[in-house]
């Protein structure tokens, strides 16, 4: 059939989904179907049970064809799951596929409704709204944008490292930017990963290395990213490549420089040790670190702070590598794809007083005990503790800022696990008795079930309960000089005093401090607790809300290490897809000028947050270049002369729609009178 | 800055000086209290385990008079409830007013047959929460005249002024009594038991049971160095001071410090003499004062 150019009588088609009882069991969608057929210009008006399956489909296109309809309505979900459904749907039946109007009587409606009648009342002014505006669409081209080949990968632990490695090896140009002067991530801090404990270094180091090395990555460690503009397939980024007063060119990780420094001992807390060891103002956070280049700390430097210091660490320097006049750079970039995989924080433990952690010299939290107990850590795997004793027993806290209402309620996945691996490498290293205080064990991986069978078997003592509280009340002589754990054994049902030496944090995951920060740069949500939000929890768990913008790992929610790196493949496929599709379709909903009208004032110039609009200086005309509009409206809202509108918003469409939902359940519209195009 | 005050049974009996150290203290840092008018009973302790909703409706009676003399004279005035349990049973009423339909509608129904329309504006505050937040610890310390240098107090919070509200200090680990005998000039011990039983009505019902308690208590503050015991409430500061020669022959221990209201210890710093704060009423005497008095006397 011809393609209507949307000027003749409005023949609309109107379908009601039940999605199972999701909508069709809080609202009347018999009687919306009834209610829509009375409305001026429905010729056709069913109720079905899936109208995203197939057969719902089928509906739409033979009506098109047996009633010669040319305005579509679908009432079912939210338009970001199936609008585009619909919209193929209509333009399979032969019409252009913005003569389509979606009412979204699910998110919108039945699931935030338990009173039906008041539901099938709200259905039905959304219904009526949309048929008015529908006669108002117009046919409209869909807009292509060309994807740009580069990708951006912002942070470089192991989801980082993964995907960008994966996009470089298919032939893709990576820029990899990371905020800490080492690539890693809490990876690199790890001794052993669980189940399998091969060690986190061995497995880590050559993926680290490949990533410098490739011909295709762009490594930009100790860097930033600070502003984010464009859209999809066309992003445009600053990074800030903050100073390390040590050229990366130059400076090959010798560390002669090191030894040189006129501190002879470290006096900073060293960060890559949580603390547990010091270091000097001229450090790298260790010996494997990527890139292989050292770097100053101007807080603790005696040059930055006195200008008099001798300099031994330049004269030592035989490749001229130290530079105290380093500034702060800051590099743009174009990328058409964005995969963020900033991490995690581990909790603080301080939140929770009762545990003692920072009052009790032995209450470590777990990744300092990660690092205590790693070969190329601050004791080189000698568990010693802070006040020099080594431990005859270890309590291992589980759950330390998860599952609990007055911090984070989410289970953070990977503390059982750990808690399990760490109990094992404290017997190893030390022949402690080790508690485990746990509320439920989840070992819901490949072989990890089997990993916690064999801990059982290697008498670690596990305690079923949540700690009240870490003590150094001694009640009994025996507990003298030891820390106390109280807690209720469950299983046994009496409250117990666990009198240790040691005591071990599980803590949990927690977003970035400034994950907020990071999600308004880059334009995508939160979940509540602050873990960036996947477009879809199942379907689409890397994607976001935004085109071309992609997360993986630990920022998303917690995750161990495989389905970090799984994600991260998962990130860098989507990323592909895109890229070689080469081109993207986007929403025709570009504001356009109605020259007649349009006085050349120039208020619209200065306003558009994407300078889409110059001026048409021979005839004083603006001119918006459809290729830069997202279609925001800002300019449309802003013409005093209503001289700018836009495709998908126009005032018709808009009005008319407003007008239907205003309109009283019982006067039956008579059709789109008002507000015609002047 | 004024407030309204309920005194509460405690502070009439058992707990007198507690409310003569408050009022003494509050004179002094120029803070008008006016007592609620007409009050009664709050309705805690055995009324709330026996019927909740009449204990409320004790405790709402109360919280009316104070709406009451809000809407006549005493306009933005808090009501002062000093005792623990007294502050307690006004906020859980406060509480499940706001949020229990059913505690809602019995009480208001029994507030209305006496004469009452409460419309639940009444704010509920502990004296620790008004002389920290509110008068503020700057202020506090710019008016002592007896820094109580080389004290060392075991802060005591008892549980219920912090539990299960929290609404001015954390649950597990309060610091606000803390920074306050800090600002004094004392020092505060480490002591891990704040918030700890003191015993409760359990000494007077299972001996047994609350001398435990109330022993563990005791001794980890000796053993940690301190001088005194400070509470807030007057069960806490009954428990604690007067069952400790009763512990010692049961126990074989030989316990013997000092417990007194942190108003007291405030009024000795501030410089108001002994009798005013009722030090002379304590069991085992406050010997520490005895120095700090003098000194503040000379002062003045």
């Amino acid at each position: 059939m011809p393609e209507t150019n949307g000027h003749d009588a409005p023949r609309v088609g109107f379908y009601v989904c039940h999605c199972g009882h999701n909508i069709a069991g809080t609202v009347d969608v018999a009687e919306v179907a009834r209610f829509a057929g009375t409305l001026p210009n429905v010729i056709v008006a069913r109720d079905y049970k899936y109208m995203c399956s197939d057969p719902g489909q089928e509906l739409i296109i033979t009506d098109i064809r047996e009633h010669r309809l040319n305005r579509i309505v679908v009432a079912s979900c939210s338009p970001l799951l199936h609008e585009h459904t619909f919209r193929v749907a209509t333009e399979k039946g032969g019409l252009n596929p913005y003569f389509f109007q979606m009412v979204n009587i699910r998110e919108n409606v039945s699931w935030v409704s338990d009173d039906p009648a008041a539901a099938t009342a709200k259905a039905l002014d959304l219904v009526r709204a949309a048929v008015r505006r529908v006669a108002h669409h117009r046919s409209l081209a869909t807009k292509h944008v060309r994807i740009h080949p580069d990708v951006l990968v912002v942070g470089a632990g192991i989801s980082g490292i993964h995907a960008a490695l994966t996009l470089a090896n298919a032939g893709k140009k990576v820029t990899l930017v990371e905020r800490e002067p080492t690539i890693g991530g809490h990876m690199a801090m790890f001794d052993k990963t669980f189940p399998t404990l091969d060690c986190a270094a061995c497995i880590l180091t050559p993926k680290m290395s490949a990533v410098k090395n490739h011909p295709n990555i762009t490594l930009w460690s100790y860097s930033e990213v600070t502003e984010v503009s464009g859209f999809v397939g066309n992003y445009t980024v600053k990074v800030k490549r903050k100073p390390r007063y040590v050229s990366e060119e130059l400076c090959v990780g010798c560390m002669e420089c090191i030894d040189a420094c006129v501190y002879k001992e470290g006096k900073t807390p060293d960060e890559f040790n949580q603390g547990l060891s010091r270091r000097k103002p001229v450090y790298i956070p260790f010996p494997q670190a990527t890139p292989q280049v050292v770097l100053i700390d101007p807080d603790t430097c005696i040059e930055f702070k006195s200008g008099r210091c001798k300099k031994t660490c330049v004269e030592k320097c035989d490749r001229d590598a130290i530079d105290f006049k380093q500034k702060e750079e800051i590099k743009e970039i174009n990328v058409g794809t964005i995969i963020l995989a900033t991490g995690f924080k581990t909790f603080d433990a301080r939140r929770i007083p009762y545990y003692g952690y920072g009052k009790y010299p032995n209450v470590y939290s777990s990744i300092e005990v990660e690092r205590l107990v790693n070969a190329s850590g601050p004791t080189g795997g000698d568990l010693v503790l802070r006040d020099g004793r080594h431990p005859k027993t270890v309590g291992i806290i589980h759950c330390v800022g998860s599952r609990d209402r007055n911090t984070n309620r989410w289970c953070s996945r990977t503390c059982c696990m750990y808690s399990l691996k760490l109990a094992h490498l404290l017997k190893e290293h030390s022949d402690a008795e080790v508690y485990n205080f746990y509320i439920d064990i989840r070992a819901a991986g490949k072989a990890y079930e089997e990993f916690y069978d064999k801990l059982l078997e290697e008498n670690i003592h596990f305690v079923r309960g949540r700690v009240a509280e870490v003590t150094d009340w001694s009640a009994r002589p025996e507990e003298e000089g030891k820390l106390v754990i109280r807690v209720e054994d469950t299983l046994i049902g009496v409250v117990r005093r666990v009198p240790v030496d040691m005591v071990v944090l599980a803590v949990g995951m927690e977003p970035q401090a400034d994950s907020q920060d990071v999600r308004r740069m880059f334009n995508i949500s939160c979940s509540t607790e602050g873990f960036f939000l996947e477009r879809h929890p199942k379907l689409a768990p890397v994607d976001t809300f935004t085109d071309g913008i992609y997360i993986a790992g630990a920022c998303q929610g917690p995750k161990d290490i495989p389905d970090s790196v799984a994600q991260a493949g998962a990130a860098a496929a989507q990323a592909l897809s895109l890229i070689d599709a080469g081109e993207i379709e986007l929403e025709p909903n570009t504001a356009y000028i109605v020259e007649e009208d349009c006085s050349g004032c120039k208020s619209c110039l200065n306003i558009c947050p994407y300078t889409a609009i110059t001026r048409d200086e021979v005839k004083q005309k603006a001119v918006i270049n459809e290729a830069l509009c997202k279609g925001c409206g800002t300019c449309v809202a802003t013409c005093p002369s209503g001289a700018i509108r836009q495709n998908l918003f126009e005032d018709e469409q808009i009005f008319s729609e407003i007008e239907g939902l205003l309109q009283d359940n019982e006067s039956v519209p008579t059709g789109g009178e008002a507000c015609q195009p002047q | 800055m004024s407030y309204l005050y309920f005194p509460g049974c405690s502070l009439r009996s058992t707990g007198r000086p507690y409310e003569e150290s408050i009022l003494a203290v509050f004179k002094k840092l120029d803070v008008p209290l006016t007592e609620l008018e007409d009050w009664n009973c709050c309705g805690a302790t055995a009324y709330v385990s026996i019927d909740e909703n009449r204990a409320f409706t004790l405790a709402a009676r109360n919280l009316a008079l104070a709406e009451k003399m809000q809407a006549n004279g005493n306009a933005g005035q808090d009501l002062m409830a000093p005792c623990s349990a007294c502050y307690l049973v006004l906020e859980k009423t406060q509480h499940y007013m706001k949020s229990d339909e059913g505690v809602k509608k019995e009480v208001t129904a029994a507030l209305q047959r006496g004469g009452f329309d409460y419309r639940g504006t009444t704010k509920v505050r502990h004296p620790l929460d008004i002389l920290v937040n509110d008068i503020g610890i700057d202020r506090i310390a710019r008016a002592v005249v007896r820094p109580m240098k080389g004290i060392k107090v075991a802060c005591y919070y008892g549980c219920q002024v912090v539990r299960p509200f929290q609404t001015f200090d954390h649950a597990a680990y309060p610091v606000t009594m803390d920074r306050l005998v800090g600002a004094l000039g004392a020092t505060t011990v480490d002591w891990p038991m704040k918030t700890r039983c003191c015993g409760g009505s359990l000494t007077g019902t299972i001996q047994e049971a609350g001398l435990r308690l109330n022993r563990a208590l005791l001794k980890e503050a000796v053993k940690r160095g301190a001088d005194v015991i400070l509470t807030c409430c007057p069960l806490c500061q009954h428990n604690l001071e007067c069952y400790q020669k009763r512990i010692n022959r049961k126990f074989g221990e030989s316990i013997n410090i000092p417990v007194a209201y942190f108003t007291q210890f405030i009024g000795l710093a501030l410089g108001i003499p002994r009798k005013e704060l009722g030090i002379q009423r304590l069991f085992v005497p406050l010997k520490l004062a005895e120095t700090p008095g003098k000194e503040a006397h000379a002062h003045a």
